[in-house]
């Protein structure tokens, strides 16, 4: 009985994940075709939407995007600062950015910096800049 | 010492996988944040797109409207003949312009404390560049220069082809841009960035020059003086802009009202005629064709480059030849209109007649036939006889005329004395021809393949890749240029790059919404593309910056349209609560708002921009109704379904007492207020009673001198933007007090 509960509930989950997707799919398909490009400047390849439903839904399912907590994201730029000075220099945010992890291009190191940097000090202040950045989500 | 090494690298190992770890979340988490502002950014350009599309709709649907008026309406009256005649004196401009010498500006006197540009023919390249100087530094050309280059200018157009053929071998390349709407600094950075025009650099313009930016005039002034000084390397087409019934809509004419009062008029009526005998298109190298919209799966380029194209006035509404001679034609053009064209919106019956932006023509035993149709003077009930009695006569009329499609009109109704037809030379346009000429004007690109109606415009097509393929293979060209959309990156390709749209107004919608392009030919024809942004205060915005600014102005039009349908959505809404809760979940809010506004857009993205009181997913409906209005309400005893009739209705509204306000003074009388009103609510759908209409127009009137000033009043509702508002709304305040001490309207239709 509960199980069957528990299905029910998923697949109202589920149902509305989807409408929530088609959704968002429809914001970039603007050629209306239930397509949309993957890269911006020369179109080589389309994703159909056949196909990007179920992905997507089983990644919303599994929470694979869940936001990030304020306070995880402030340890992880402790953790990249441990003199606790309470800033990161513009280097030291580059090089972490651009060599470790998952790099940045160049590109969007540089939109990053526009936004995070202190341009008298040449540093980034992370604790206020997250708290920008999360006010600005919400 | 191995142990500690080894811890010790086991240490610095444990950090580095600490560091790793940490970059990585940082990543991630930015990278979901700029996901999200594309995906903010996005749906903020439908929001604007669409809004702009459906008020394009609107006027379409409005000009419809009035030829239907014409065509249907006897009025019964000499009062209301005299009413009418005036609504449609466009007619009479154009009989004006022919007869008009155009050379008495000479009498306009320049007085010695004018310290702008002064102009003298034969134009040299000095007065053109002193001109661009002028306006750059925010002179105004004097009104007796402004007519003297439009006659010269006009004088130079007639000469033109309607397709204009341009090569490259002269001029070492050539620039094509797109829409500038008025952008007078947007024109400049381009002169500026790529050269002014010159033997040696030619330039296209193609059309949408005027309208919505508040330099019109003068972009308009520096495009014609360029044209003239250099007639073999400057071109203009023309853009459905170039029109004066869409001018009275977004603004230009406001703005030359504005700017020159006392020979504004003269001025319109000039760039009238200016404006039909801009070329429709232009052909580079016979390689390329640039025109303003796009093409159709008719276009016939051989019919366009044959017609008389100074005989199509506007492409909103066209008087077409007599049908005797173009049988063919005409049951060619019925075939495939009659299940592309959409009903006309004030008659939900007829599947069959056509609509927009055809005219709705009939025959002489028609216009008889219909004599017994009239406005009724007030009540709701009449008001709805008289369409249920229209519907009919419609039906009985078309079957008198023998078939359901479109017919040209035939013999001029007897109230309209101004009727050329039978001039003889004077021959006006077929409906084909009109046809080909709107489809080049107001067509846009399709990613499917085929040619459908323009339904989102209300003119013109829809055009796919195959329609594009076939026209270029059947004209052996390599490509098209065109316009008429705005795009985030100012350009963009499709139809596997064989259409370029080219669109040159930055920061269109907002600052900060869009780039400008233009694109260089070289020889090879390849093109290049350049981007820009004309204004400063974007460079220094980051992309967050600036998309949330876009964003809020997006969001605060949104919110203007939602209430404007306040009445539709809470009916809507009690659909979707049939326990009569009071409460509906948010997936049924997104489902009731698209079916009400019809807007296509992303309802469940912008959620929560639009609504913040909503509990456990679900919105208790009528409180965030409430919350829409006070938002919008400047006063509380403004009745709020009459206010929120007026916002619905409020570019219409403008361009119905711009069209009453023949001679452009500003002022209505307040008998053709009540006239327009009556009129207006009698097939809009508007239950507003005659006497609560005249207890407004006597309150608006301020002076209490019989006139109204069309600003006051639209601002009495706040429906004027920001930019005409300084100084009046104290006034206001105290006129709406008055307003509405009689009974007001009953609920909503």
């Amino acid at each position: 009985m509960a199980e069957e509960k528990d299905r029910e509930g998923t697949e109202a989950i589920v149902a509305e994940f989807h409408k929530k997707i088609k959704d968002a799919f429809e914001v970039f398909d603007h050629e209306t075709n239930n397509t949309v490009d993957v890269e911006e400047e020369e179109p080589t390849g389309y994703i159909r939407y056949e196909k990007f439903l179920p992905v997507m839904t089983r990644a919303l399912l599994e929470r694979k995007y869940r936001p990030i907590a304020e306070d995880v994201l402030l340890r992880a730029f402790e953790v990249l600062d441990p003199a606790k000075r309470g800033f990161l220099t513009k280097e030291e945010l580059v090089k972490y950015m651009t060599e470790e992890g998952e790099p940045f291009s160049q590109e969007e190191m540089e939109e990053m910096l526009s936004a995070a940097i202190d341009p008298e000090s040449n540093a980034i202040n992370y604790r206020d800049y997250i708290t920008m950045m999360v006010i600005d989500e919400n | 010492m191995g142990s500690h090494s080894s811890s010790q690298h086991h240490f610095a190992f444990q950090n580095a996988e600490k560091a790793f770890k940490a970059a990585a979340l940082i990543q991630r988490w930015y990278r979901r944040y700029m996901a999200r502002l594309e995906m903010r950014r996005r749906c903020t350009w439908n929001i604007f797109q669409s809004i702009e599309y459906a008020g394009q709709q609107d006027q379409v649907k409005l000009h419809d409207f009035f030829s239907y008026l014409v065509d249907h309406f006897t009025p019964s009256s000499h009062h209301e003949r005299d009413f009418l005649n005036r609504m449609f004196t466009e007619d009479r401009f154009a009989q004006d312009v022919e007869t008009d010498k155009g050379d008495d500006y000479e009498s306009i006197e320049v007085p010695d404390s004018y310290t702008g540009p002064h102009l003298s023919f034969p134009l040299l390249p000095d007065h053109a560049t002193a001109l661009v100087e002028a306006f750059r530094l925010r002179q105004q050309l004097h009104a007796r220069y402004v007519l003297s280059l439009l006659y010269e200018t006009r004088k130079h157009l007639a000469q033109l082809p309607n397709i204009n053929r341009v090569s490259t071998c002269y001029s070492e390349e050539i620039t094509v841009c797109g829409d500038l709407h008025g952008q007078l600094d947007d024109l400049i950075f381009i002169f500026y960035k790529n050269g002014l025009p010159s033997p040696e650099r030619a330039y296209v313009f193609n059309g949408d020059f005027v309208d919505r930016g508040k330099d019109s005039v003068e972009v308009l002034m520096v495009l014609f003086a360029f044209m003239l000084v250099y007639p073999k390397e400057f071109h203009l087409n023309r853009g459905n802009h170039e029109d004066h019934l869409v001018n009275l809509r977004y603004g230009f004419t406001k703005e030359v009202m504005h700017k020159y009062k006392i020979h504004g008029k003269k001025i319109l009526r000039t760039l009238q005629d200016v404006f039909c005998w801009l070329p429709l298109a232009t052909l580079v190298d016979e390689k390329v064709l640039v025109l303003h919209g796009g093409v159709s799966d008719r276009t016939d380029l051989e019919l366009l480059a044959k017609l008389d194209r100074h005989k199509i006035v506007s492409t909103l509404r066209c008087k077409v030849r007599k049908e005797s001679e173009n049988q063919e034609e005409k049951r060619k053009v019925n075939q495939t209109n009659s299940g592309q064209r959409p009903t006309p919106w004030f008659l939900p019956q007829s599947r069959s007649l056509p609509s927009s932006p055809c005219h709705l023509g009939s025959g002489l035993k028609a216009s008889k036939a219909c004599r017994s149709c009239s406005i009724p003077c007030g009540s709701v009930e009449q008001s709805r006889q008289v369409r249920r009695s229209v519907d009919l006569e419609l039906e009985r009329c078309r079957q008198q005329a023998g078939f359901p499609g479109i017919k040209e009109k035939g013999e001029p109704l007897p109230s309209a004395p101004d009727c050329d037809a039978d001039a003889g030379e004077v021959l006006e346009p077929t409906q084909e021809e009109w046809k080909q000429v709107v489809d080049i004007l107001w067509s846009d690109p399709m990613a499917q393949e085929g040619c459908k109606a323009n339904t989102i415009r209300g003119g013109g097509c829809y055009f796919g890749p195959d329609v594009t393929e076939k026209l270029l293979e059947k004209y052996k060209l390599q490509f098209l240029i065109r316009s008429h959309e705005c795009k985030p990156e100012g350009y963009e390709f499709c139809h596997n790059r064989k259409v370029l749209t080219i669109f040159s107004a930055s920061n269109y919608y907002e600052v900060g919404s869009n780039r400008g392009a233009y694109v260089k030919l070289g020889p090879a024809l390849t093109p290049h593309i350049v981007q820009y942004q004309a204004n400063k205060t974007t460079h220094r915005l980051t992309m967050r910056q600036r998309i949330s600014r876009v964003e809020e102005s997006a969001l605060r039009a949104l919110r203007q349209n939602l209430f404007a349908h306040s009445s539709d959505l809470l009916v809507e809404f009690k659909k979707h609560d049939a326990s009569e809760s009071g409460v509906i979940t948010l997936s049924d809010w997104a489902l009731a708002v698209e079916s009400v506004l019809h807007l296509g857009l992303p309802w469940r993205m912008l959620r929560p921009q639009l609504v913040n009181s909503s509990v456990d997913n679900v919105l208790e409906y009528k409180s965030w109704l409430e919350s829409l209005a006070k938002e919008q309400l400047s006063r509380e005893n403004i009745q709020s379904s009459l206010l929120e009739k007026l916002y619905r209705n409020r570019s219409n509204l403008e361009t119905i007492f711009r069209i009453i306000d023949s001679d452009h003074s500003g002022f209505i009388s307040l008998d053709e207020f009540r006239q327009t009103w009556k009129l207006f609510s009698s097939h809009m759908n508007i239950d507003i009673t005659d006497d609560n209409i005249c207890d407004l127009a006597r309150s608006i009137d301020f002076n209490k001198d019989g006139h109204i000033d069309i600003n006051e009043f639209l601002e009495a509702f706040r429906l004027v933007e920001q930019s005409c508002s300084e100084g009046h709304a104290s006034a206001c305040l105290q006129s709406t007090e008055n307003a509405e001490n009689g009974g007001s309207s009953p609920g909503t239709r």
